[in-house]
This record gives structure tokens, sequence and C-alpha cells, in this order.
């Protein structure tokens, strides 16, 4: 039954939708002087939604029973704008010189960022598949925007096919999920699942559907098998654009992977446990051990952020599904690290994209002596370089102590101890950056920092800190969210 | 509450706001950042030696913590900002101050490369090892624990010798495989008690009762604790981290960083898990005993002078080993210990040995530097004859060196004294190899240092007027520690004092 008194809950998409029109209106229409300012309209649109998400905070409705309207929806919204902030103040000097269709890529970027709000409210399978391929097709674009760049064209067919089969498989999965219940709707599945009401003799469905599905999932947050594409995308795609990839859009994968494994499948849990346990162990080490050999600093990223998910699916594996919720329970591990990761690793990719922009290189070699020719890049890298490898007082250390912390109470005491290991490994890679910036000499002229970069990366800085050395509001705000999907 | 309450919250955050402050001035005013550097770090320093004249008189005899501030930080799982200190924890604060003033006085006149980063960094560092000392909560020392890791890394990496970048790696490496795992037991201690506080735990010691869950905890703790210690086979990063830093970075490593180590066993290891600890103190015990004999054999196959400073720390530090295992390892069951307060007594000797080698070595890593400056090389061959050219050096060298050996009059005799004192009445046979290392620790000071720098031919082909005697700058660096040397030499009560309490509370309170 749709009742419209209730879209008021979903402003902060209608909002972000009326500003990429605007956006786009202005680029066609508008004056030059205005065109200018394209950044900043897309800014005010992100901003104003942003209040929009926390505003609604604390409802706990559905809308037409397709869309959940939960703190849980609006706190991975409240991600995704403010990663689009970031990454749309690092494109304001990034962009001219490159092309000069500017106005289509902030109205991109708005539609993305729309995408993603509406695949982390979707209670539906059907709208699950929408929000998702929604985000697949416009990151598909922003990744080869600059068409002149043969690399980004090689990154944008290459996660063009794999995004094609992944959610093609994934349908698959949903279809089979529907086929066993009859329904699409999450909630209805956990009823008939947990009821035992199934197709007879078709029981055995069910596994391969949860596979398939974690193929979809797995390939949106790079989880190891699903990953190949990351690196090559992260690295041939238009830096801002591999920030947004790396986070935003990974954080969707993970939003789905939990809203859909604990609200539609608690009757399998122990299936997609072992599953994720399996998965995140790989990868980690896959990732990790990957990274240790990248000489391009880009890359090496890239596979970080592989390694990083693994770290991230912990956390879904250790959770108990306690209510209320544990001192250390796994989704709000999820919650707070995701929060922490978006920034930190934001600003790496940012740092990575305004130093490309005066080297013209990411090559490890290229960063030896940063520190002379830009103290604030190498300094900010440092702190964000810290945050990543998990070292206290940064976001980055809370997550892991929360996720870390999560598995020992649910006694996963060998993937803790995995975990453990990997983040030492893991510090062989982060630390070579800090090595070449800071240790080894090198040559160059200084390297200048346009404003907006700037003003993105102090953001990044000050949250890092933040997060790692202020957690408790944070850490409530990511357990209420958690809560709410729970409790839907 | 009082104003002292607040003191030990400025002790602790004084630098970090100083360090703060060094990072905004302009990095040309070389001088200006150095001055500040220095003066700022005095007021942790006075105000640690206002807080031990308090502590004397007021809390000397005190069962628990003093000037305790406790503030719920993270309250979803528990975390508070809890701070406070004993007699140990006083002391080594007072060490640390005592040593970073002196140490960025003498860098003062010897660091002319990337100075403000320099100086941001050692007051940035001197907070993160201030609060190890100071915090009652484990998240909280844990944290500070790792923060004081990175400027460490930074200092050695920049401005270190020419195998600086291995060494530096190898250390953060090293030192962060120990403290994850430490991290997870801490995890571990709060999920079976639901309580990261020191004070409340060392009262519930978790685990009691389940020795194996107990011993993967105590094994978790004491990998972080002796790896940062650190004690034989742990120790291969050592000598390359302090062998490859510059001066006043091995000072603060040898004399404070490694303390770190040690004082976790008194603060966390023993209080909290004591029935694993008991379980497992002899191979403590041994650990001690090895590090003691085997360091000091290997400083004897050294060539060169810093590298084997380093060496004869890993012997050192096995002195406070030996006597921290065998106060616990007195508690065994079955074990026969003649006299009731030796347990006491060696704890009071591993406690005053980490004072003392904080004073000792780092005044010898100084003296190392001293040299180093005006020869270039630490290559114990190509020295010789000092003692005629630079007599002021060999006097300062040579007081130095005896505290160092264990002559009696000067500091170092007394924790030696203490701790085999202690330990003869519980682990005799151990005691007695460990004595082994005294002698040992003779040979290297006499024969490889004294004799073959400050005896001997004098090269004067090779040196001419290069080796020149001590500056006045460094006359001032080093005479602290000198008469600290002599005073607590010859009057050792004046420390011991201090330790004593922390002594009986940590071994009164175990159950």
């Amino acid at each position: 039954m749709i009742t419209l008194d209730k879209l008021y809950l979903l402003s902060p998409e209608f909002i972000l939708l009326i500003a990429a029109f605007l956006v786009l209106g202005i680029d066609i229409f508008g004056k030059r002087r205005w065109q200018k300012a394209l950044p900043y309209w897309t800014i005010a649109g992100l901003l104003l939604s942003m209040v929009a998400s926390f505003w609604l905070m604390g409802h706990k409705e559905t809308v037409t029973d397709t869309m959940a309207a939960d703190s849980f929806a609006y706190y991975f919204q409240l991600i995704g704008e403010m990663v689009v902030v970031l990454v749309t103040l690092a494109l304001v000097d990034y962009l001219p010189g490159r092309t000069h269709q500017q106005g289509e890529f902030y109205a991109l970027l708005l539609f993305a960022a729309i995408a993603i709000m509406v695949a982390v409210s979707a209670t539906d399978l059907i709208m699950v598949y929408l929000g998702m391929e929604f985000l697949s097709i416009t990151s598909y674009v922003l990744v080869g925007f600059l068409r002149n760049d043969k690399r980004a064209n090689e990154a944008a067919i290459k996660y063009f096919l794999y995004g094609a089969v992944a959610s093609a498989v994934m349908l698959y999965g949903m279809s089979l999920l529907y086929g066993l219940t009859g329904t699409t709707n999450l909630a209805a599945i956990a009823q008939k699942l947990t009821a035992g009401n199934l197709v007879s003799g078709y029981q055995w469905l069910l596994f391969p559907a949860l596979l398939f599905l974690t193929v979809g999932f797995g390939y949106k947050s790079s989880l190891v098998p699903f990953h190949q594409w990351a690196p090559d995308v992260y690295d041939g795609a238009p830096t801002p654009v591999s920030a947004f990839l790396a986070t935003a859009s990974k954080g969707v994968g993970f939003a789905l992977l939990i809203r859909v494994f604990v609200t539609a499948l608690p009757a399998v849990k122990i299936d997609w446990v072992a599953l994720l346990y399996a998965l995140s162990v790989l990868t980690m080490t896959v990732g990790n051990f990957v990274a240790l050999r990248q000489t391009s600093v880009k890359r090496m990223l890239a596979y970080s952020s592989v390694a990083q998910a693994g770290y991230i699916v912990i956390g879904l594996v250790a959770f108990n599904g306690k209510v209320p919720f544990t001192a250390f329970n796994g989704v709000s591990g999820v919650l707070f690290y995701l929060l922490a990761y978006a920034f930190t690793n934001a600003g790496a990719f940012i740092v990575v994209g305004a130093i490309e922009e005066h080297t013209g290189s990411t090559q490890m070699d290229d960063y030896n002596g940063l520190v002379k020719r830009s103290p604030f890049l190498a300094g900010v890298f440092l702190i964000l370089l810290l945050s990543l490898a998990g070292v206290p007082a940064t976001g980055g250390f809370m997550g892991k102590f929360m996720v870390f912390g999560a598995a020992l109470a649910e006694q996963f005491y060998i993937l803790a101890l995995i975990a453990i290991i990997n983040s030492v490994v893991a510090v062989g890679y982060y630390f070579k950056v800090i090595k070449a910036m800071f240790f080894v000499p090198g040559e160059g002229p200084a390297i200048a920092v346009a404003k907006p970069t700037r003003y993105a990366l102090v953001i990044t800085l000050a949250m890092t800190l933040l997060l790692g050395i202020f957690p408790s509001w944070f850490l409530h705000i990511a357990t209420t969210s958690g809560l709410a999907m729970v409790g839907l | 509450m009082s104003f002292n309450a607040w003191m030990l919250t400025i002790i602790l955050f004084w630098p970090l706001l100083a360090s703060l402050v060094i990072l905004l001035l302009p990095s040309e005013q070389e001088q200006q950042i150095k001055n500040f550097a220095i003066w700022s770090s005095l007021l942790p320093l006075l105000l640690t030696s206002y807080l031990l004249w308090d502590y004397g008189i007021n809390h000397l005899l005190a069962a628990g913590f003093a000037y305790s501030v406790n503030i719920l930080w993270i309250p979803q799982i528990n975390v508070h900002f809890h701070i406070g200190v004993d007699g140990l924890g006083l002391v080594m604060v007072f060490l640390t101050t005592l040593l970073t003033t002196l140490s960025l006085w003498y860098s003062k006149g010897v660091i002319h490369k990337r100075v403000k980063e320099y100086f941001f960094l050692f007051l940035f560092m001197e907070m993160g090892m201030l609060g190890v000392f100071l915090s009652l909560d484990l998240v909280l020392f844990y944290l500070f624990w790792e923060v004081g890791l990175v400027p460490m890394y930074l200092l050695i990496g920049i401005w270190g010798g020419k195998n600086r970048l291995y060494a530096s790696i190898k250390f953060f490496l090293y030192t962060l495989t120990g403290s994850v795992a430490m991290l997870l037991a801490f995890i571990a201690l709060y999920l079976k008690s639901g309580t990261f506080d020191i004070v409340e735990l060392s009262k519930l010691h978790p685990f009691q009762g389940d020795i194996v869950l107990g011993s993967i905890v105590f094994f978790g703790i004491f990998l972080g604790f002796t790896i940062k210690l650190p004690a034989w086979p742990f120790h291969t990063w050592l000598p390359d981290a302090h062998t490859e830093a510059p001066t006043a970075g091995s000072v603060m490593l040898a004399g404070v960083m490694l303390k770190l180590g040690a004082f976790g066993y008194l603060r966390i290891l023993l209080p909290i898990l004591p029935q694993a600890f008991i379980k497992w103190s002899m191979l403590v015990v041994a650990l001690g005993v090895i590090s003691i004999v085997y360091g000091a054999f290997v400083c004897i196959a050294q060539d060169d002078l810093k590298r084997l400073i380093a060496y004869s720390s890993v012997s050192h530090m096995g002195y406070v080993l030996l006597g921290i295992g065998a106060a616990v390892a007195s508690m065994r069951p079955g074990a026969i210990v003649a006299n009731a307060n030796s347990a006491a007594i060696a704890l009071n000797g591993a406690a005053l040995q980490m004072f003392n080698h904080g004073i000792i070595t780092g005044g010898l890593f100084f003296l190392v530097g001293i040299i180093y400056e005006r020869a270039h090389t630490r290559d114990l061959g190509v020295f010789g004859g000092l003692s005629g050219k630079t007599p002021y050096y060999y006097g300062l060298f040579l007081v130095t060196a005896l505290a160092s050996l264990g002559l009696p009059g000067l500091a170092g005799f007394w924790a030696e004294f203490f701790v085999f004192r202690g330990a003869f009445d519980i682990v005799r046979i151990w005691a007695i190899v460990g004595v082994l290392g005294v002698i040992l620790t003779a040979a290297y000071i006499l024969w490889r240092i004294v004799q073959s720098v400050f005896l001997g031919q004098f090269d004067e082909e090779r040196w001419g007027n290069k080796l020149t005697d001590v500056e006045p700058y460094e006359k001032v660096t080093m005479w602290p520690l000198v008469i600290i040397m002599v005073i607590v030499g010859l009057y050792p009560t004046i420390v011991v004092n201090f330790l004593n309490q922390t002594s009986i509370n940590i071994l009164s309170k175990l159950p």
C-alpha cells in the first residue's frame, strides 16, 4: 500500500535529486560565474541532505514496504554524503584541465550519492538490486569519464564487465530466494525461512542462493575472491573517484551484506558466518600480502582497501544478535569502522591525487623526501597511514579494537589471531610510504595544494583523530543505528 | 579536588601542548625552537620534583595511588581516563622528565638538520612515555604505549646512523608484534571481568583458577613487555635500534623505553594475573639470567662502542627480570624461603635497577655521543690513551662506567645487591649463575672499554687535535646524572623509600 504521507522520510534523496538537476541546469543554462561555482552547489546540496539524514535519524519506519527509514540507513547515507563532499572538494582542483564536462561530472557524482542512499535503505530484494545497479552504472561512467585517459577507459570496461557478471549472479541468487519463499521482502523472507515454510525438496537451494548473493555484495565491498577488479579500477580511475569507490561504494556492499543477512537470513546464520569467516581470512591475507609487493602508492592503497574489507567482515562474523547489544558486538564495530575508514581512506586517496596532480606520478619513489616538498601533505598522510595501520589515537585503531574485540567476545580466537598477524604485516607496506616521505632524501619543487583539497584533507585528518580520541559519541550513534536495523 | 590532583594531567599533556606550539613556529627559527623546547620541558620536571617532595611527605606509605584522576572516557566499553602514581610510577616519571630535559639540552648542540621536526617529535614522545607510567586503565595504557612508538621510529629513521632504515622498521615491527598480542590479552581481560581499570583488575584477578586461559592471556601480555624490555630471545631489535638512533634517541630508548616493559610487569602482569605469573615465574627467572649472562658475553665480543653499550642494556635489564621473577617464584607452592622479606627485597632491587639503569645507561649513551661527534667513529680498535688527552671526559666516563659495573658507593651496586640478596634466598642456583654476569660486566667495562679507549697509546697521527675535551654544554648534560649516581650510591634509601611501599603493595594484594 502506498502512503504518500511518509515520503518526507526520503527527503535526503529528494534534496540530492533537486541538487543534481540544478547542477545540470546551471551547467547548461547558467552564467559562466555560476558555472564556476558548480562544485559548491554540489556541496551545498550534499550538506542540506546530510542535515536531513541526520534529522531523520531515530525514525523506524518503512516507506512503501521497500525502503527503510531507519537509523541504519541514515547512518550509511551520512557516510556516503560526507565522502562525496570530500571527493567534490578534491575535484575542484583535479577536474579543470582534464575535462570540459565538469557539470556532468558533479551531477553524476550526486546521482551516485542518491544510488547509495537508495541501496542502503532497501528492504526488498528488488530494491536492493535496483540500488546496486543504479550505483554501479553511475560508477562505471565516473571511472571512465576522462575518455582520453587510456587507463581510465581500461578500468571502466573492466569494472563494467566484472560488475555485469557479479550483478547477474546476484540476481540469480535473488531469484532462487524468491522461488523458495515466494516473496522479495526481507522481513517476509526471514519469516518463511524461520517457519521452515519452503517449497519442499528444494531447501538445498538456500545455500547456493546465499553464495550468489554474497558474490554481488562481495564484489561491491571487494572481498577476495571477488576483488580482482578493485586494484585495476582504483588505480586507473581518476583519483577522487577511487576515493569514492574505496569508501562510500564499498560501504554500500557492507550495508547490504549486513541488512540482508541479518534481517532476511538469520535462519541460515551458521552458513553465512562460515562463509564470511573464510572470505574474511582470504581477503585480509591476500590483500595485505599483495600490497606488500606494490611499487605504486595508489595501487598499494587499492590492495590495502581490499585488506581492510577483510577486517571489517570480522565484525559481521562475530555478530551475536543479542539485543540490547553487548559492549563488543560486531555490528556497531563494523559501523564505526566504516565511518573511520571512510574518512581515513578517502583522505589517503586525496593525498595521492594531490601529489599526482603535481608530479604526474603515483610511484613510491616519487614520494621520497616529500616532507621537504610539502610538510602539510606528508604530515596528513602520516596520520592517515597510521590510522590505516591501526595505531592508537586514530579512528582506524578504534575500529579495529571494536571489531577484534567482537571476535574475541564470540570466541573466534583463531580469526582474531589471524587478523592481528595481518595488521602487523600491513605495517610493512604502510610504513614503506612513511619511510619514503620522511627518511629517504629526494629532490623536487615544492608542492602547492589547492585550497579546497586542503579543506578536504583537514576534515579527514580532524575526523580521523576525533574518532580515535573521542569515539564515544560516534560509537553511540553506530550502536543505535545497528540496533535499529536488528529491531526492524 | 585539590590542586595536586590535576598536577599529573598537566605533567602529561604539557609536552603535547609544547610540541604543538613548536609545530606552529616557523622552521627557520631554529634557535627559538630549541630554546622553547628546553624551557617547556622544564615544567614537567619541576612539577614532578614538587610531587616527589609532596609524595614523600604525604603519601609515602599509601596503599593506593596518589593524585588520581578518573573520568569516564568511552562509556560503551567502560574505558576511563584514569591516571595516578605510586612511588614507582613517580620515580619513573621523574626519570622520564629528567632525561627528556637533558636530551633536549644535549640535542641543542648536535642537531642541525630538520630541527623543528626533531624537537616536535621529542616532546610528543615524552607525552607517550609519561602516559604509560601514569595510566591506570588498560586502553589508556595501550594508547600511550603505541603513541610513544611512532616518534621514536621517526627519530631513528630520520636522524639515525647509516643503517637507520633497517633499524627503525625492525624496532617498530618487533614492538608492534608484542603490543598487538598484548592488546588481544587486554580485551580478554575485559571480556572476563567487564573492566579495563588496572586498580579494579588488580583486585578481581580475572582468570584466577583457570590456569589454561590465564596462561594464554599471561603470555599475550608477557610477549609485549618482554620484547620491550627486552629479554633474550626477543632482544635482537635492540642493538640495531640503539646503535642507529641519534644520541638523545638512544638515551630515551635505553633510559626510559626499556623501563616501560619492566614497568608493565609490575603494574599489570603481576597484580592482575598472579596465578599464571607464579606458574611461569621460573621461566621469567631463567630468561632474566640468560639475558644477564648472554648479554654480557656478547658485549665482550663487540667492536663498536655504542653497540657494546646497547648489549649491556640486555644484560642489565636481565637483573630487573631476575628480581621480579625471583620475587614471584617465592610464592610457588613448596618454595622454601628462609627470609620472609626476600621477595620484597628482590622486587625493590628490580625497581631500583630500573631507575639506575636509566640514569647510568643514559649517561653512557651521552658519553658515546660526545666522542662520536668528534671522532666520527665508535670503533674500539682505533682509540687509546684518551685518559691523558681528555681527562675530564675520562673522569665522567669512569664514574659512569664504574656505576654500571656495580662498584659499591655508586648507584648500580645497590640494585644488583638487592636483586641477588633477594634471589639468592629464593632461586639459589639461578642467582649464582647470574652473579657470573657481574664478573663479565667488569670484564667488558674495564677491559673492552676503559683499557682500549682510555689507556694505552694515543694515536697522534690519526687524531691530531680532533679529540678535544668535553664542552661546557656537555658537562651540563652529564653532571646531573653523575650527581644522582653518587647520591643514590651513598644513600640509596632516597629512592628505595619510594619503591618499597610499591613492592609491599604489590605483594600484599596478591591472593
